[in-house]
Order: C-alpha cells, then sequence, then structure tokens
C-alpha cells in the first residue's frame, strides 16, 4: 500500500520544479464569491488545478460545488476574487486590448445545453463562423472561410450541406457538434466542456464522446471536462479532481481516485452511481448519503463535507481537514485528499 | 409481495397522433405492456421516442396536439380511454397517479405546499382543509420532508429539487393509487439525491404494493430499479422482457447499441462502440423496420417489411426479423 | 480511426433526410399569404401609406373647399366621389379631409414613433446588457420622465415655442421614450444571461456587437409589437394637441383633430368623429397584425407555425419546439 503522510498542502497537483516550461494551465488558490454580507455565497474556495498541453482533466461534483463557476473563471467570465489563473505562465486578467483578445482565441467553451448555447435565428454556417466576426484575421477572406467550416463540419461528423441550416432543424447531438465546431474555429489550446453530453441521449453521447476524444488525438487540444457522469469521466480524463461546496476535496490520476478514493464523498458518489449491473445483490450495500448538499450560503465549519458524512467525528466540526498524500500507483500526480479520516486503499467500497 | 393474477394496468395497441409541422405524425404505434401489482415496468427509451406520449395518454393529460387513436388503457377492469372526462377525473388518484420530472413547475409556486398536498384529500375523500392538512403532514413525514408541521406552510421554491421530488410524490401516493406512473423522476437531481429517492419510491412500492411505469432514458437507473422494461424507438416498442434478460442477453441491436455505448466499462482511448446517426423524425419513419437506418443487421427484408414484435422464448420478445444473430455477433 | 472515417460512418445513416424541402427558409410573401389577418394588415396598411403619399394629388382643395349649404350631409351615394362620406358642419367633404389627414397624421406619429423607438430601444438595450449603474441611470431618467405628466410639458413646450409638426414630434419622441427603454432593457437584461451571449463572449465578442448580433434581434419583434400599440397612442395624444388647439393647427388637419372637432356633432352627426376614428383603429389594428406576424416569421423556430392549418396554431403554441420531430 502506498504511504500516507499528512500536510499542510491543499490537494491538487504539486507544482513541479521551477525550470522547464510552466504549464497550460495553472490554477493556485482561485476564491469566487458572490453577494455580501448575510447573503454571501462562496461559490469557489481556495482551488488549485493545473493542466498540461493535449490533456483532459475531469472535474467532478455535484450541482452547487462551483465547478459552472470555475468554468467561467478559466474563460475570463468571472475575475477571481483572490487566487491566481495561468495560461503559459500569463495572466489573462492582466492583459488588456489586442493581447487579451488573442488570449481568448487560445480558450474556448463547448456549453452543457445546445439548445441554449446557440442562438437560434444564426445558421449552422454563421454561428461556426461567428468567432471570426471579432477575430477578423483567423480566417481572412470569405473564400477561405467557407472553406474552414465545411473542414470544421466534416471535422465533428456533420455534412458540408448542413451549414445552411438553422439549430432547430438539428438533433441534439448534431446542435452539440456544431457548438464543437465553433469552439475549434479558433484552433484554441483549451476547450473547456461544461457538462456537454449530459443533455444528450445515451446513443447520441458516445458518438459526441468519440469525437471529443478524436480532436484530442488529433489537434492535440486539451481538455477541461465537467461532469457529473462518472463513468463519463473515467473514460475520458487523465486526471480527476472531485470537488464539494466550492474546494477541492480529491485529486490524483483517473485511476487512483476510481480505484482507490481516499475521500468518503467520492466513495459515496461512486456508490450513488447507478451501474448497469442487473444482480440485485448491490442495491442494499448502497452507501446513502445522508440529506442534501447544504447550502453555499451558510458553509458548515471545520470539514465542509461533515454533515453528510458517516465517518464524521468532533473532530470535523472544530479543524479543518488536511491534505492526505499517496503516491500514484502509476506516474503521475499525487492522489491527494482533504480528510481527517481518509479511506484505506481497501476499504472504499466496503 | 402480493401478485393478484389481474394485472394492475393494461396497455395494448395504443396509438397516438401528432399535429407537427410537416403534417400529422403518428408518435405512438401500437404500444402494448402491462404491470402486476408489486412490479416496476421500464419504459425505456431516448427522447422522442414516445414513452412520455404513451405516459400522458395513460393519465389523459395529452397535449391538444395530440389525440390518441387508437388501443385500450384498462385500470379495474375499465378502459379509460373510453370514460368520460368526468369518470376519468374520479380515477386520477385514487388509481391512477403521476410523478413529473420538473417538480418546480409542477407545483403550484403560491400555495403552500401542505395546501396542494391535501388537495387529493379534499377533491376525493370530501375531507375539511384541517383534515387534509393533517393527512398531508403525515405524508410529508412519510417522504422524509424535516420538520414537516412547519414546512407545510412553506412554498416550493423554498425547497431544494430532492425535496420538492419527494413532495411530488406524497402528493402522487396520497391516494393509495394502483398504478403510480414516474415519468424521468430523478433525471433533474444530482446522483446521491437520485439514490435517495429511487429508494424512497421502492419502499412506497413495496408498502403499498403499488405497479409502477418508470419512465427514464437511464439504462443504469432500469437495471437497478426495475423488474420489467419495453424498450421503445421512434414510437414502437422494438424489445419487452424482464431487465435481466434484456440486459444480459438483448434480442434487439437497437438495445444491444444502447448497451454497448456506455462508457463504464470502456476503455480510454479507445472509440465507444457508438449507434451511428440519430433516430429517424417521426414524419420520416421508413416503412420497413424503423431502425433499419442505423443497423448493423440491416439488409434487404428489414427495407421491405416491418418485423412484428414476436416471442424470443421466456416471456420476452423483440420486434427484429434476425434476432437470432445477436446471440453470435 | 480517423475523423474522417467516423463522419462516414455518420453519414452512412442520415439523419435528417426531410432537410431539403426545409433547408430554405419560405419567401416572406408566401408566409404572409398563409396568415389571411396578417395579409389583410398589409394591404389595408399598403393604402394608408398611398393614400398618404399620393392622396393629395387627388383631391386638390376638397379638404378645404366650404359649402354651408351642404353642411352635416350624412355619407350618401347620390353627391359625387366627395359625398360619399357625408361632410362637416362647414360642408367641407369628409373623403376629402380624410385623405388629407391622412398625409399629416402619419407625418407626425411615424416619425414620433421611429424615433422613440430607436432612442429608447438604443439606451434601453445598453443599460440592460451591462447592467449596474448604467442600467440605474436609465431608469432614472425613464422614471423622471414618466413620473412628468407627458401632456402637460407638451401643452408648455408648444405654448412657449410655436406649435409646428417638428416640436410635436419632438415632445412625444421624448415622451415615448421610457416605454421602449423599460422594454428594451427587459429583455436585454434577460438575455444577457442567456448561454449564446456567454458564448460569444467567450470569443472575445465586443459588448456592442453581442448587442446588435444576439439581443436585438430577439428583442426587436417585442419592440415593434409595443411600437404599433404605440402609434395608436401617440395618433391619439395628437389629436388631444389639437384638440386643445396647440397640436396640428387649421387648416391643416389630423384625423386626432378630426375626432376631435367632430366631438360635439356626435348626437346628430356621427360621421365626422367615427370615420377618422375607424382610420385610426384600422391603422393600428392592421399594423399589430402584422407585427404578430413579423414576429413568428422571423423566427425561425417558430416560422412553421404559418404553414400550419389555422384552427392548430394557438394549441401548438403549448408543444415546445424540441418535441416536435
Amino acid at each position: 500500500m502506498p504511504e500516507s503522510r499528512a500536510t499542510t498542502a491543499t490537494p491538487g497537483p504539486r507544482a513541479e520544479g521551477t525550470d522547464g516550461p510552466p504549464p497550460l494551465l495553472e490554477v493556485r488558490g482561485v476564491t469566487k464569491s458572490f453577494g455580501s454580507g448575510r447573503r454571501r455565497l462562496t461559490a469557489l474556495d481556495g482551488v488549485d488545478i493545473q493542466l498540461g498541453r493535449g490533456q483532459t482533466l475531469g472535474l467532478v461534483g455535484e450541482s452547487g460545488c462551483g465547478k459552472s463557476t470555475l468554468a467561467r473563471v478559466l474563460l475570463g467570465l468571472e475575475r477571481p476574487d483572490a487566487g491566481t489563473v495561468r495560461y503559459d505562465g500569463v495572466d489573462p486578467f492582466a492583459l488588456r486590448g489586442k493581447e487579451l483578445l488573442n488570449w481568448r482565441r487560445r480558450v474556448q467553451m463547448v456549453f452543457q445545453d445546445p439548445y441554449a448555447s446557440l442562438n437560434a435565428r444564426m445558421s449552422a454556417a454563421d454561428l461556426i463562423g461567428e468567432p471570426w466576426r471579432t477575430h477578423r484575421d483567423v480566417v481572412p477572406d470569405a473564400k477561405a472561410r467557407e472553406k474552414r467550416i465545411r473542414e470544421l463540419l466534416s471535422l465533428v461528423g456533420l455534412r458540408e450541406s448542413d451549414a445552411h441550416r438553422y439549430p432547430n432543424e438539428f438533433s441534439g447531438g448534431q446542435r452539440q457538434r456544431i457548438g464543437i465546431a465553433r469552439a475549434l474555429a479558433l484552433d484554441p489550446d483549451l476547450i473547456v466542456c461544461d457538462e456537454p453530453v449530459s443533455a444528450l441521449d445515451l446513443s447520441v453521447q458516445a458518438q459526441v464522446l468519440n469525437v471529443l476524444s478524436e480532436l484530442q488525438s488529433r489537434l492535440g487540444v486539451a481538455y477541461v471536462f465537467i461532469s457529473h457522469d462518472l463513468s463519463v469521466v473515467r473514460y475520458l480524463s487523465d486526471r480527476v479532481t472531485v470537488m464539494y461546496l466550492g474546494k477541492v476535496i480529491e485529486h490524483g490520476e483517473t485511476e487512483d481516485v476510481f480505484e482507490r478514493p481516499q475521500h468518503p464523498y467520492t466513495a459515496a458518489l461512486m456508490a450513488a452511481a447507478p451501474v448497469l449491473d442487473t444482480s440485485r445483490a448491490t442495491h442494499d450495500q448502497e452507501i446513502q448519503l445522508k440529506g442534501e448538499i447544504p447550502s453555499p450560503f451558510d458553509i458548515p465549519s471545520g470539514c465542509r463535507f461533515r454533515t453528510r458524512c458517516r465517518r464524521a467525528e468532533d473532530r470535523c466540526a472544530t479543524e479543518a481537514p488536511p491534505a492526505v498524500v499517496r503516491e500514484s500507483k502509476g506516474a503521475g500526480d499525487a492522489h491527494t485528499a482533504l480528510c481527517h479520516f481518509p479511506l484505506e486503499a481497501r476499504s472504499a467500497w466496503a | 409481495m402480493t401478485t393478484t393474477s389481474a394485472p394492475a394496468l393494461d396497455v395494448e395497441g395504443l396509438c397516438v397522433d401528432l399535429s407537427t409541422p410537416s403534417g400529422t405524425v403518428r408518435a405512438v404505434d401500437g404500444v402494448s405492456f402491462s404491470v402486476r401489482h408489486g412490479r416496476t415496468l421500464a419504459l425505456l427509451g431516448e427522447s422522442g421516442c414516445g414513452k412520455s406520449m404513451t405516459a400522458l395518454s395513460v393519465v389523459g393529460l395529452l397535449d391538444p396536439t395530440a389525440s390518441v387513436t387508437g388501443g385500450a388503457v384498462r385500470v379495474r377492469g375499465k378502459d379509460t380511454l373510453r370514460l368520460s372526462p368526468a369518470e376519468r377525473r374520479k380515477l386520477a388518484g385514487p388509481v391512477l397517479s403521476i410523478v413529473f420530472q420538473d417538480a418546480l413547475t409542477a407545483l403550484n409556486p403560491v400555495q403552500p405546499v401542505g395546501r396542494q398536498i391535501g388537495e387529493p384529500f379534499r377533491i376525493h375523500r370530501g375531507l375539511s382543509r384541517r383534515q387534509a392538512e393533517e393527512k398531508a403532514i403525515e405524508l410529508m413525514t412519510r417522504v422524509g420532508i424535516p420538520e414537516p408541521r412547519q414546512r407545510a406552510k412553506s412554498y416550493p421554491h423554498q425547497f431544494s429539487g430532492g425535496m420538492r421530488q419527494r413532495l411530488l410524490i406524497a402528493m402522487a401516493v396520497a391516494l393509495d393509487p394502483d398504478v403510480l406512473i414516474a415519468d424521468e423522476p430523478t433525471t433533474a437531481l444530482d446522483v446521491t439525491v437520485q439514490a435517495q429517492i429511487m429508494r424512497l419510491l421502492r419502499d412506497l412500492q413495496d408498502e403499498r404494493d403499488m405497479a409502477v411505469v418508470l419512465i427514464t432514458h437511464d439504462l443504469a437507473v432500469v437495471a437497478q430499479r426495475a423488474d420489467d422494461v419495453v424498450v421503445m424507438y421512434a414510437g414502437t416498442v422494438v424489445e419487452q422482457g424482464t431487465v435481466h434478460d434484456v440486459f444480459t442477453s438483448p434480442r434487439h441491436p437497437y438495445t444491444r447499441g444502447l448497451l454497448d455505448s456506455v462508457p463504464e466499462d470502456a476503455e480510454r482511448g479507445r472509440p465507444l462502440p457508438a449507434v451511428p446517426g440519430s433516430p429517424p423524425e417521426l414524419s420520416a419513419v421508413p416503412p420497413g423496420c424503423v431502425f433499419q437506418a442505423r443497423c448493423p443487421l440491416v439488409r434487404e427484408r428489414c427495407v421491405r417489411e416491418r418485423p412484428s414484435l414476436r416471442s424470443a422464448g421466456d416471456g420476452r420478445s423483440a420486434a427484429c426479423h434476425f434476432s437470432e444473430e445477436l446471440d453470435r455477433a | 480511426m480517423t475523423t474522417a472515417e467516423t463522419s462516414a460512418a455518420d453519414g452512412a445513416a442520415p439523419v435528417n433526410d426531410t432537410a431539403p424541402a426545409r433547408n430554405r427558409p419560405p419567401r416572406w410573401w408566401r408566409l404572409l399569404g398563409r396568415d389571411r389577418a396578417a395579409a389583410a394588415g398589409a394591404v389595408v396598411l399598403t393604402l394608408v401609406v398611398l393614400v398618404a403619399l399620393f392622396g393629395r394629388l387627388f383631391i386638390g382643395d376638397h379638404a378645404q373647399r366650404q359649402d354651408l349649404d351642404a353642411s352635416l350631409r350624412p355619407p350618401s351615394l347620390s353627391d359625387g366621389v366627395y359625398g360619399l362620406l357625408g361632410t362637416d358642419v362647414l360642408g367641407r367633404s369628409v373623403l376629402a379631409r380624410l385623405v388629407d389627414a391622412a398625409a399629416t397624421t402619419l407625418s407626425v406619429a411615424v416619425p414620433a414613433v421611429l424615433c422613440s423607438l430607436v432612442i429608447g430601444s438604443a439606451l434601453g438595450l445598453w443599460a440592460g446588457y451591462h447592467g449596474g449603474r448604467r442600467e440605474s441611470l436609465a431608469m432614472r431618467v425613464a422614471d423622471i420622465i414618466l413620473s412628468f405628466p407627458s401632456l402637460l410639458i407638451a401643452v408648455v413646450v408648444l405654448y412657449v415655442f410655436s406649435p409646428s409638426a417638428l416640436n410635436i414630434v419632438l415632445i412625444l419622441t421624448v415622451a415615448r421614450i421610457p416605454v421602449y427603454l423599460r422594454t428594451s432593457r427587459a429583455e436585454a437584461a434577460e438575455l444577457r444571461s442567456r448561454l449564446f451571449v456567454d458564448a460569444a463572449r467567450t470569443f472575445g465578442t465586443p459588448s456592442r456587437h453581442i448587442i446588435h448580433r444576439h439581443i436585438l434581434p430577439i428583442a426587436l419583434p417585442t419592440l415593434l409589437t409595443v411600437a404599433t400599440l404605440d402609434f395608436c397612442f401617440v395618433m391619439l395624444t395628437e389629436s388631444s394637441l389639437s384638440f386643445l388647439g396647440i397640436g396640428i393647427q387649421p387648416p391643416d388637419v389630423s384625423w386626432g383633430l378630426m375626432v376631435a372637432q367632430g366631438r360635439q356633432y356626435l348626437q346628430t352627426a356621427w360621421w365626422i368623429t367615427v370615420l377618422p376614428g375607424l382610420a385610426i383603429v384600422l391603422t393600428t389594428v392592421s399594423a399589430t397584425l402584422l407585427a404578430a406576424w413579423a414576429r413568428i416569421a422571423t423566427d425561425p423556430a417558430q416560422r412553421w407555425r404559418l404553414t400550419l392549418p389555422r384552427k392548430r396554431r394557438g394549441a401548438s403554441a403549448a408543444v415546445p419546439p424540441e418535441m416536435i420531430p
């Protein structure tokens, strides 16, 4: 069993040596809250994440855990209250004018709802080409634009004849492909995918997942993949970050987190997710979590998960849990979790 | 669990037509199934396959653009489709009831929840407002609402999504229905809450010996929760049988494709075996097999002749000309 | 597997083969033909505009020519073209006056509505999209304008300055700006949180382009509907001003002025008041019908409704578009 030790560091990837190029994306201690006084909602509380080129980071958590706010911060749509965001060592919030516009090209987003994220009054070609209306130098002339739109359409598995159709003429899966093609139009380094398949039917979901992983191997684009569906995250991600009420509570290589979760919440999430096993024996062993996620207006003291945790003791209410660090089974990021009483390697499913 | 011989709900050859931009189309085409007391039947299918339309016609809540054009829906020996609206209303609650997906729009935002949950008692049992409210508080306790007496005075928006779903369930089971139809009851909820709601539904079912029709697109929910499954595609039933049989050895290529495309055990980096394309538009359902355009087994006969739902042994059936080949594939 | 193969696999099972028929949006005049009420509205409006533009060429001085012998004649077929709709107290032809007034009325109401529409909407969209201080500022301005009785300001201003058509237009424009400002602010505030606006922001699209590309096209049908209703209001306000003697000055005549002048003869000679009133109502109703049609016809997701048989159209509004294959 890998050795466990408690440190004061928060979970999340440890900063690697100072030499070498900075990672594509590095987020340190990002905090964001909305409102003020008693109506202060803490959406993010000291979040660290890190991502290399061409890699996929899975971001898991229930509604209200802050994953969507984090996505908006990554895209520069929200400015964090504290902490830093660095793309190749550059802080996008310090950029202005042309530099900011150039940075925008590098990070794009695929939205959850393929109905709401496409303006219904624009044709597929207009939608995909919309980014170029701001970034005029990417594809300079009309002829090249048309050609590029055809390329993008075929890249995401749509037909060239689809260019002049409107969103309402497409199925959900096809709309999501348009959304992906639009995100690709500026040739980004990173695409933040916010639940990109959760609104899709299962048979179509697999197609879109295939398109995403196909694009990654061809274009080397990196993904931050936000989802509540653990099987999807497991299929796509290199590393997984689990969030709860605005904090990263577990992080590690995908296999480490899924095979040997340390945090009781991660284990509960996995147990609650229904699986395709029809043998009823699994039923009565479901680890049922008590209650629902607490209000982000009023975050519990100490460990924020304690109100729903089976292992919670007095200490959890008073002391913030330390980071438990375990070596990865394979090579890669260490497997860290924030917990006073982390699960042992084998006890996760007991 | 008592199992009476007559089914609690028996749907036979149900057809529903829908008016659309491109004319009238058949949204539900000859759907038959039956559920016994204490059993759970899942209607499984993707959006637009007609599963919700089927459920809504069973409870008589179809949209005005849709109309039932054939078939029978029998509960307690009566065909509800032949009843007058007034007679039908008498069945809603004590015999048939439904839980909707979106609890926020299914509850009246300007009425305290206690009064809403007590409503069925006032309508069907003629209780006074005070008595109905007492009943409502009992029910709220049963479905696990903390401090029900105080919470009965709250309004729907003051509850979380999971709690609202519990309220809807309380309302649906208020009059001890024979048949409870649950239309995607947990789709909008987080997984941990979903597990709680599913557990609650199962406990209530066992307690009251209800027949449950679970409408869902989630294979895993079906696997864990249902006894029998009806797989629908483009308005027709393509396969039915016990969940165990259907999920371990599907007899229709569509069911097979669905099961394969779950990324649960998929290896990272390898493409998922996706079903290509998407379901046909209802206005363009081909004359032959409804699944022909996406089927790996398709051949000339499938284009010519629509396969009927035929027995595939052990009380299960599938609508495929070549279902035997799936075992070998 | 390469993406080319993925797409080939998809191509092998074409998904939406009914598409070609719906590929091109139908021609607008064909859509208009499908909605008989809107088509009638369009015909009426075209007539009104033609009359306003060219009517004076045909009526000569009939609108002013007095004939006290022919005072207060009811509409009849025996008095020639100019007697068709009767005469007023001075024996002037009501028909000729209606034609003459059409030009005056439209030349006041159309610019007033357009100006307030453009200024109010621009301010409102800007304020609603940005929110915060800009929004409060714009809303306070609207409140201030609304809190003054607009007729009172009009009276003061027109009394101080000369009551010319231009001044009436200016007054009416300022008085009606809050209507559009509030409507467009509400629309923009709602639309700015839509996902496709967020999507546009992730490309770095400047605010004015987002407003122009994503917000205006969606808010516009609502604003146009408000504008057509306002058209009626503006005509009536103009008539009140004329009635007070500070609006359109005789011998010019507007529909509103005709209504106002004829009011005292309502008991004995209904046609002097009712006919110009009818002209106002017909014009407004036509514009409203056309606006309602335009609202549907410009929305690609709604356009198909116009191709439905009439009786079903209302009911189908209950079905969300994604449920309809």
